[in-house]
């Protein structure tokens, strides 16, 4: 089959999947996750394929794979809609596909496939266990989720959207792929909608990331006015335009360029969860894992800084290299402020979830930041290394929080929370292959020297604000990659390490193979992936295996971007913050044995720098009493009030007419003349005596006084 | 057949009137019989419509399929029939719409002989609206759709239906005295009402000429004559802040009459202004376009707002009507303003992908309002929450529609908000600045979309598993085979252009390009 059209057919199987199931096959639980992981897999293999075939293609950056058709007839002209495959495309297809194919088959383990239906489950709440008996006495084990099949139908339609969000050669269709994520994060956020902090995260998570995506609509719309196209090739590759763009003034001293670019960027703001907008992704906790994962790992999250990264060009329109244009400066304040913003508040987290929710804010903000300073490969690579890590650390939390619920159902006592890390401790030994891929995904994530792939994607990082001396960037980043060490190694420390502090974490289980298979996969990819990425100057072993990735996915670019000079500052830097954190953390925590005694338990970061509650006084105050109280007021007393106005007014000119002019006027001159010839008539009945000397009488005064009158006219005349 | 292709149109638009007196000779207890004749009895005039979309040539300029009657020679009128993209798919959404709403209507058990006549009857008098290129014709259909709508809310109507039945009549029919005064205007002074040759000779006087023996320009009996009309379709749109019989006809209409209320009859109003405000007022529609455009984002902000501060789920839906209307009013507003460029046509196609999206997805939502509260007998969304366990299938199609109603991409309403948007951005990058303003200014109303569309969601389907609803007599019942086959086609035509529009925006963009 042509490559083209094979990428045409990639997204296709999830989306399949969900009509399917949610058509078809709804009640048959094991047809359904057989389809949605039939379809995940069918779509994994399509994109290797896809990925191979790319490495085999000789200047793939200028001849990338491509194809277009026909979609919106306008004016004289159609706008086209296209699939693309460059390197950088392939890049990300690769992991995506990975990640995505891994998180289906997880959920199957994770939603207790297998296991009885539960004694008293509902439709949207999680299961809450079902009791069997065995040998003669009972004891109560996790239930299936009654939901079992709809989540695989979810699940299928969100990775559809972000397959159509890769695969796009346009900024339209890759705004379809990311709505459509937006609303299945959404779905599946609130999945468990009986919960009202459920049904409030979704809400939360939809609305907050849709405050970006109406600035990043205004953006598009803006680019399309401008350039006559979305089409990422025909705007990229088109100097002569690139430059108008960059010379154009538009508004606060920003080009057109620059303008389009922070619009485009808001839209990430919201999609990747950066400050400001960064609220709902902790709350998108409520969903059940593998919707964690798959948010904040393979998919929605990533979708954001990969546009930022496709966008690339526009934003550093007119950039020559030095210093940094105001739309880069912009972004890369966000994106490291976010980073340690983050960072402060993941150190405070108790529940297991929500370490890695505030983990990985921070870590989107290493990678905004990295765009913002223009270390585009070094971006893309943090891009990737982070969701095979990250995925690998959400289902190894899922999996613990599936072992602790084990144990709460096996004890009984369901006032004992799964997700807190100090009801845990010494999972070590009861979880071992969660044990050991949590730690390697931690290592990644903290950037352990030389082995894991987050230290090569962070050290570029670092290595490259260094080098451009962007000094403020680069120290930020190094203190938010210190306390990232630090509190990965405080949520391993109380996880795993130690004795476990309550009898849930003792009874504990390792999770069955369709969980643990994929944080295997994972962690090889955790290790080996930043490997393809290493400095070709690095010493030692610097040279020994090329520097792949930066040699495909800078060539995405019309200009490669350089790899920057080795200098063993950033190194030493980010292999002693790196340990310090890993060692601080562990060397602190190991004694911490319960809540109480640990000192990061600070209000001010464990109430989040009190965002929520800001926002909730201020905004979301104003707009509900804006709707609720002033806007119907304006209707009901204002609009309708004038409406109402005129009613009372034409029936009071009515009133008016029918009592002065119809009663008083026109009745009363009726009545007069009919009631007046009446009241004559009446005068004149005395004379009717009928006798005929008085009629004679009569007749004869008014001859002489008409004849009288007469003579004095005719004579006068 | 030689005699359905000249007489397609008089067949479509007559068909449903016909059969309406046909039914009158019905026996009235016969309410089984009355149903179907009228389901079937709609069904031809959409049959011959799909006929007519087929048979229709997009490339040719003008009106095709023209029949002509003689109907009042003394002064001229004719009747005078004909379409152009822009009234064929006006008039396919109306013949595709009237039998699900007629199917909608089957739970009707009230007078159902009155009830189906004056729907069929309804359906006449839109169609002529749509179909007329005689002014007088036009204004005569104009005036009689409302009869049936009065008599639908006013008769079958719920608790407060004579208020709003009487809102709903005197403020269009006041609202539509200056249009029949600009009417006879032009009639007068052209001695004709066709809408052709109006158009042509109306835009090829000078504005300095003076009216008659009055010292009164032609460019100010413009200017009067443009607000007259304007006015006139403004109401009926629903323009804010003309917008206030809305929420309270369509709370108090019939399920089916909400239907066709918000699916048709609020685009007869966007129809006047691209058949007969635009063409006939060019330069003062330019002048006046930020004023209009100005309406419509207040239409698109304050509808939004007022949909999410309802507790009323019809009327949440009813206040969506005048938030996505004020998207078609943008567009028409942002190409008056940069007629001729590819801009203006960009948001033309969009306003008019937009009125046939609006009319799906409005009566889509108004039928399952309808059907919640057929069941349950409130609209009042704190009384809901919890329906999703009971009413899976239900819930399922409730999210669907409700996403089309918030434009997610991949379905209908994405499309030409998006089209709208970039048309009226563009309009504002290449020509006016200003348009940018209200397009951003519009984005707070697109949010607030969202926020109205999830309060809906969650007040209804999410939550807990609602008790009261759940057992004994209050018990739920899940929606029933025929409401499903009412939605179907509908949901089908959300999906199908959502992902391939071209089919339809195709005999759109070319009337736009030719028309303006």
């Amino acid at each position: 089959m042509a490559t083209e059209t094979l990428i045409w057919l990639i997204p296709l199987p999830p989306v399949l999947a969900f009509f399917l199931i949610v058509l078809f096959t709804n009640k048959n639980k094991a047809l359904s996750h057989t389809i949605g992981v039939g379809a995940a897999a069918l779509s994994w293999l399509a994109s290797m394929i896809v990925f191979v075939r790319a490495l085999g293609v000789e200047h793939l950056g200028e001849h990338p794979f491509e194809s277009a058709i026909n979609w919106l007839p306008l004016g004289e002209e159609w706008f086209r809609i296209g699939v693309l495959i460059d390197p950088l495309g392939a890049a990300v297809l690769f992991f995506v596909s990975i990640t995505i194919f891994m998180i289906f088959l997880y959920s199957v383990g994770y939603h207790n496939f297998g296991q009885p239906a539960g004694d008293h489950d509902r439709k949207g709440l999680p299961p809450h266990g079902a009791t069997i008996e065995e040998h003669g006495h009972k004891h109560v084990v996790p239930s299936v989720e009654p939901m079992y099949s709809r989540f695989f139908a979810f699940l299928g339609l969100f990775a559809f959207g972000m397959y159509v969000l890769v695969v796009s050669d346009n900024l339209l269709t890759l705004f379809v792929g990311w709505e459509i994520m937006g609303l299945c994060s959404y779905l599946l956020i609130g999945f468990w909608y009986g919960k009202e902090s459920a049904r409030n995260a979704a809400i939360k998570a939809f609305m907050t990331t849709r405050i970006g995506d109406v600035f990043m609509l205004l953006g598009i719309s803006f680019l399309y006015s401008a350039t006559g196209t979305l089409n990422f090739r025909e705007i990229f590759g088109n100097e002569e335009l690139m430059h108008r763009l960059a010379a154009e003034p538009a508004l606060w001293g920003l080009s057109w360029a620059g303008m389009i670019a922070i619009l485009l960027f808001i839209g990430t703001v919201g999609k990747s969860a950066q400050w400001p907008l960064h609220v709902w992704l902790p709350d998108a906790m409520e969903g059940p894992t593998p919707v964690s994962a798959m948010i904040h790992a393979a998919t929605m999250v990533s979708a954001g800084v990969y546009a930022v990264i496709r966008m690339f060009p526009l934003l550093t329109a007119g950039w020559d290299g030095h210093g940094l244009t105001p739309e880069m400066t912009v972004v890369a304040i966000i994106g490291t402020f976010t980073a340690i913003f983050a960072a402060t508040i993941a150190v405070a987290q108790n529940d297991i979830k929500r370490v890695l929710a505030y983990s990985t804010i921070s870590q989107l903000g290493f990678m905004i930041a990295a765009i913002g300073i223009g270390a585009y490969v070094a971006a893309a690579f943090h891009l990737i290394t982070h969701a095979f890590f990250k995925a690998l650390l959400f289902l190894g939390s899922g999996s613990v929080i599936h072992g602790m619920e084990h144990g709460v159902l096996h004890m009984g006592n369901h006032h004992v929370d799964p997700q807190d890390m100090f009801n845990m401790g010494g999972l070590r030994k009861k979880m071992p292959i969660t044990f050991w891929t949590f730690l390697i995904g931690g290592f990644a994530l903290s950037g352990f020297p030389l082995i894991t792939a987050g230290f090569w994607s962070k050290d570029e990082i670092l290595a490259d604000a260094w080098a451009h001396g962007h000094l403020v960037v680069f120290i930020t980043l190094a203190v938010a990659a210190f306390m990232t060490a630090f509190y990965t190694m405080r949520q391993i420390t109380l996880t795993f390490l130690g004795e476990p502090r309550t009898k849930e974490a003792e009874h504990a289980q390792e999770t069955p193979w369709t969980m643990t298979t994929p944080l295997v996969v994972l962690s090889i990819f955790a290790i080996g992936y930043g490997w393809v990425g290493i400095p070709e100057h690095f010493p030692v072993i610097g040279g020994l295996v090329p520097n792949w990735f930066h040699d495909f996915v800078g060539h995405t670019l019309a200009h490669v971007p350089e790899a920057v000079e080795f200098d063993p500052i950033p190194l030493l830097t980010s292999i002693g913050v790196a340990g310090g954190g890993l060692i601080l953390g562990w060397l602190y925590y190991r004694n911490v044995k319960s809540v109480k005694e640990d000192i990061f338990q600070i209000g001010v970061l464990k109430n989040k720098w009190y965002h929520d509650e800001a926002y909730n006084a201020t905004v979301i105050r104003f707009f509900n009493w804006f709707s609720e109280v002033a806007v119907p007021w304006f209707d009901k007393t204002i609009l309708d009030g004038i409406l109402h106005f005129f009613g009372t007014a034409t029936q009071w000119l009515g009133g008016f007419i029918r009592t002065y002019i119809d009663v008083k006027g026109i009745n009363w001159f009726g009545d007069f003349v009919g009631y007046g010839t009446k009241d004559v008539g009446h005068g004149l009945r005395p004379m009717q005596t009928g006798r005929v000397q008085q009629y004679m009488l009569a007749a004869l005064l008014t001859i002489i006084i008409v004849g009288f009158i007469l003579t004095i006219f005719l004579t006068a005349a | 057949m030689e005699f359905l292709n000249t007489h397609l149109l008089s067949l479509i638009l007559f068909f449903p009137a016909l059969a309406a007196l046909v039914i009158f000779f019905f026996p009235s207890e016969e309410n089984k019989l009355i149903r179907w004749t009228a389901f079937f009895a709609s069904l031809i005039p959409f049959g011959l419509s799909i006929y007519l979309w087929l048979g229709f040539n997009p490339d040719l300029a003008g009106y095709q399929f023209e029949v002509k009657y003689i109907w009042y020679e003394a002064i001229n009128s004719s009747l005078h029939f004909g379409v152009d993209g822009l009234s064929l798919t006006m008039v396919v959404l109306t013949t595709f719409l009237t039998p699900l709403a007629i199917l909608a209507s089957f739970s009707v058990s009230d007078r159902v002989k009155a009830y189906m006549m004056l729907f069929l009857f309804l359906e006449t008098g839109m169609l002529g609206v749509f179909m007329s290129i005689d002014l007088l014709v036009f204004f005569v259909f104009w005036e009689i759709g409302l009869v049936p709508m009065y008599f639908l809310i006013n008769q079958w109507g719920s608790a407060n239906r004579n208020y709003a039945s009487l809102k709903f009549m005197i403020y269009t029919m006041g609202g539509s005295l200056g249009l029949l005064l600009g009417i006879q205007l032009l009639g007068v002074l052209f001695q004709t009402f066709d809408l052709a040759s109006i158009v042509e000779k109306w835009n090829s006087i000078s504005p300095d000429a003076t009216f008659g023996g009055t010292a009164i320009t032609y460019s100010t009996i413009k200017i009067v004559a443009f607000w007259a009309f304007v006015l006139a379709f403004a109401i009926k749109v629903p323009v804010w802040p003309f917008h206030t019989w809305l929420p309270d006809a369509h709370t108090e209409a019939p399920t089916a009459g909400s239907m066709i209320l918000a699916g048709v009859l609020l685009k007869l109003g966007a129809y006047g202004f691209l058949r007969l405000v635009l063409p006939l007022y060019p330069e003062q529609a330019n002048f006046y376009a930020s004023s209009l455009a100005f309406l419509a984002v207040a239409a698109i902000v304050f509808g939004a707002f007022a949909s999410y501060g309802q507790t009323d789920f019809k009327r949440l839906v009813a206040y969506s009507s005048v938030n996505h209307m004020g998207f078609v009013l943008l567009g028409i507003a942002a190409a008056a303003r940069a007629a001729g460029t590819i801009d203006a046509t960009i948001a033309l196609n969009g306003a008019v992908l937009q009125m046939f999206n609006h009319g799906l997805s409005a009566a889509g939502m108004f039928f399952l309002v309808g059907v919640i509260y057929e069941r349950t007998h409130t609209r009042d969304l704190s009384k809901f929450g919890g329906l999703f366990p009971l009413v899976p299938v239900y819930g399922g199609i409730l999210i669907f529609t409700s996403m089309a109603s918030l434009g997610l991409p991949g379905l209908n309403g994405f499309i030409s908000e998006f089209l709208v948007v970039r048309g009226a951005y563009g309009v504002g990058v290449n020509s006016d600045s200003v348009m940018l303003v209200y397009t951003a200014i519009a984005m707070i109303g697109l949010l607030f979309t969202g926020a109205y569309i999830l309060k809906g969601i969650k007040s209804v389907l999410h939550g807990p598993m609602n008790e009261h609803w759940a057992h004994g007599e209050h018990k739920l019942t899940e929606i029933n085979t025929r409401e499903i086959f009412v939605m179907v086609p509908l949901m089908a035509l959300i999906l199908i252009i959502g992902v391939y529009p071209a089919w339809i925006l195709d005999v759109i963009n070319k009337a736009m390009v030719m028309l303006f």
